[in-house]
């Protein structure tokens, strides 16, 4: 019989290598899907891996899709490894990109520096504004924040449509969903001419460099990090549990507000009620392939921005279904999770000696 | 009726073929590229769009190959989809959904020589046209048959988005049924999505509970034609014939027909001759028709559908013909006047008849 025993002490390097090592699966399981598809293995995985990023044109974008990852992904990664659940960076995302878009279309007619600073406040501050409300009925109610902030992404879907639908209609656009597009100075400058990387790719990597110094430098983030592995050392230490609610969730609010300033005032230059793109769930697949940690995050968004961008491409060039992406996706978090399983504990034959 | 008019279409191919020079001819064949917006599955929206490209893939022969990308959102991602087919060599590129229009406008300025089409948006340049259906003809033949087969005098529809081109199906359906039955009214539930079966279901059966023994749907899913038939009320189809779904139900279904005019544009782009125009082909186009009618509509009622379906495909009937007049009692249209396109992709009421209101009405 087959059991599983816990290991004495999780292996330090293994825990780096499983990603890796699940990404690496991923590759042979998916070239075993290709097989199975009648398509060949090998071309299967050079549209998948190498053709998005054949020229630099396909690295910008590359970048471009990976940014609201990094953001939403290091966010919550600050919540996790407290133990706070937020599931919900998907609205938070959808209210930053109303907060944002509230502001470039409320200034229209300016062309004042000042737009997009603020346009960033308020992306930030309404993410972190829906966050708030599961960390409000978490800390004074202890109602499940999983729960809240999930059902608080379909409640800011509605919110979308009602604004594109209603007020922030455009009223040239036919009556269609959708804000007029942004003026000039409601969009944030591209990095490189001729592509649609933007300016929030260095926010990205700046709210990436912040959650490394804050999780792993900080005297906070230490607190953070023992209310998650052991809260009842947090507590008799005389952590603040509530606290450590409330930073793990604006956290994350936040920063999944500021990778909705960046869809709306990047790439979309309007808002509409099709915002809702996936990447607050995506995230949280990214959040754990990077282990919680800053640069793994960074490799991590990469990874399936690579995947998705990868997925179109198979099914551009090789007629493959659409669902490839998510198979992809799937299989990574799955070989993540199973070589975690075996990284805590070993597989043993036999009965447990008792 | 299929195999003639695809017979006819490559003889049509052939013709022009030969008209063309041999240089032309001994190049690779027409790159199509199409850009869905969700699976193609086997009824709706994007699977009429997938019927159209095989249509033209089979009139055209070797002389095109297409490829699709289904499942696209409208969002950030369409613009790299689209600019890919443009950069990897396709010639023409058919985006199939609302929501990629200004993706589409960016990348047909960075490739001038490709040639984008995109249904049913509003914009448009040199290598840039915008193409849709007037569903709403369907719609109204739709609503005479409902007026003449329903005994509450109830009718329901689903709809997903308060849009224009929505409004206009709700509107030229009441006005068919009420020009039958003056007393009907149309009760509308808006379920805020294209595609949720879960939710059309949830409305249909709201629609039916309350009364309503003829339902429709302006979704993408199969989910209301299913819920009619184990109900026991009648139903029409929309996209796709959805006979399959409902063989009690289904009366009839408004379908989309894209396939002729995807092999005219590709033919027009192959020859040099295509121009951007805003097409908005009918009846006449042969862009909308009808499904094949139930049996249990009865022979009388088939006949007054086969006379209007006669006159839309002459172009003699216009199903917003006035007077034509809002919930609010106001007169939109006076008598005998003909709606104007502009009017039409501008429609933001519901005629009288329409029981329910209009979410955000200020």
């Amino acid at each position: 019989m087959l059991r599983l025993e816990a290991r004495p002490a999780p292996s330090r390097l293994m825990q780096w290598c499983s990603p890796l090592l699940a990404a690496a699966l991923t590759l042979l399981a998916g070239m075993a899907i290709f097989w199975a598809l009648d398509k060949d293995p090998l071309e299967g995985l050079r549209y998948f891996l190498l053709n998005p990023v054949k020229d630099l044109y396909g690295v910008s974008e590359l970048l471009l899709k990976a940014t609201p990852l990094m953001l939403c992904a290091i966010g919550l990664a600050v919540g996790f490894r407290a133990n706070v659940w937020n599931i919900g960076a998907e609205g938070q995302f959808m209210l930053g990109t109303a907060g944002a878009s509230g502001v470039a279309l409320y200034f229209a007619e300016s062309d004042s520096a000042l737009i997009l600073p603020a346009m960033l406040f308020a992306g930030a501050a309404a993410g972190a504004l829906w966050a708030a409300i599961p960390a409000l009925l978490k800390t004074r109610f202890n109602a499940n924040e999983i729960l809240v902030s999930l059902m608080l992404v379909y409640v800011a879907q509605l919110f979308i449509s009602w604004l594109v639908f209603g007020p922030w209609r455009d009223p040239m656009g036919f009556g269609f969903p959708q804000t007029a597009m942004f003026h000039d100075a409601a969009l944030l400058p591209t990095l490189l001419d001729g592509t649609r990387l933007h300016l929030g790719f260095v926010f990205a990597l700046a709210a990436l460099a912040a959650g490394y110094v804050f999780m792993n430098r900080s005297y906070t983030g230490f607190k953070m990090r023992v209310a998650g592995e052991a809260a009842e050392a947090a507590r008799y230490a005389g952590f603040s549990a509530r606290r450590v609610v409330w930073i793990g969730l604006l956290t994350g609010g936040a920063a999944a507000g500021v990778a909705g300033m960046a869809e709306v005032a990047g790439p979309m230059g309007q808002l509409t009620d099709k915002v809702a793109l996936g990447y607050g769930f995506a995230a949280i697949i990214v959040a754990f392939v990077g282990r919680l940690h800053a640069f793994g995050s960074l490799l991590a968004s990469l990874l399936m921005a690579l995947l998705f961008i990868g997925g179109e491409q198979a099914q551009q060039y090789m007629n493959l279904p659409s669902s490839i992406s998510m198979v992809f996706q799937g299989l990574l978090l799955f070989f993540l999770l199973g070589s975690d399983v075996f990284i805590h504990y070993r597989l043993r034959l036999g009965r447990a000696r008792t | 009726m299929t195999d003639r008019r695809q017979f006819m279409l490559t003889a049509s191919a052939l013709g022009l073929a030969s008209a063309l020079p041999g240089s032309l001819l001994a190049q690779e064949a027409t790159r199509i590229g199409f850009v869905y917006v969700s699976p193609i599955g086997d009824a709706g929206w994007t699977f009429q769009h997938d019927e159209a490209r095989k249509e033209m893939e089979a009139a055209l022969g070797s002389k095109v190959q297409t490829k699709y990308v289904e499942n696209v959102a409208e969002g950030a991602d369409a613009e790299r989809v689209i600019r890919e087919f443009a950069a990897s060599g396709h010639k023409v590129v058919f985006a199939t959904s609302f929501g990629y229009m200004n993706y589409v406008e960016r990348v047909a300025r960075q490739f001038p020589n490709v040639t984008f089409l995109h249904a049913t948006g509003y914009k448009s340049a040199k290598n840039f046209a915008p193409y849709n259906a007037r569903f709403y003809e369907g719609r109204y033949l739709n609503g005479v048959i409902a007026g003449r087969m329903t005994k509450s005098k109830v009718l329901g529809y689903v709809g997903a988005f308060p849009i224009p081109e929505v409004l206009q199906g709700i509107n030229a359906f009441t006005l068919g049924a009420r020009s039958v039955n003056p007393d009907i009214e149309v009760r509308v539930i808006w379920v805020n999505s294209w595609y949720d079966p879960g939710k059309e279901r949830e409305a249909a059966m709201t629609l039916i509970s309350q009364g309503a023994d003829v339902v429709t749907q302006h979704t993408d899913s199969t989910a209301v034609v299913q819920a009619a038939e184990e109900r026991g009320v009648y139903a029409f189809g929309y996209h796709s014939d959805m006979s399959k779904y409902g063989p009690k139900a289904h009366l009839t279904a408004t379908t989309h027909h894209w396939g002729a005019f995807y092999t005219r544009t590709v033919q027009d782009v192959v020859a040099g001759t295509w121009k951007p125009s805003n097409i908005w082909g009918g009846f006449k186009d042969d862009m909308v028709r009808l499904a094949p009618l139930n049996p249990a509509v009865p022979a009388a009622v088939k006949a007054e559908v086969g006379a209007l379906e006669a006159k839309l495909k002459a172009g003699t009937f216009h199903p917003f013909t006035g007077p034509i007049v809002d919930q609010a009692g106001k007169e939109r249209l006076s008598a005998g006047a003909v709606m104007d396109d502009v009017a039409l992709g501008k429609m933001d009421f519901f005629v009288q008849g329409v029981a329910s209101r209009l979410p955000n009405t200020r």
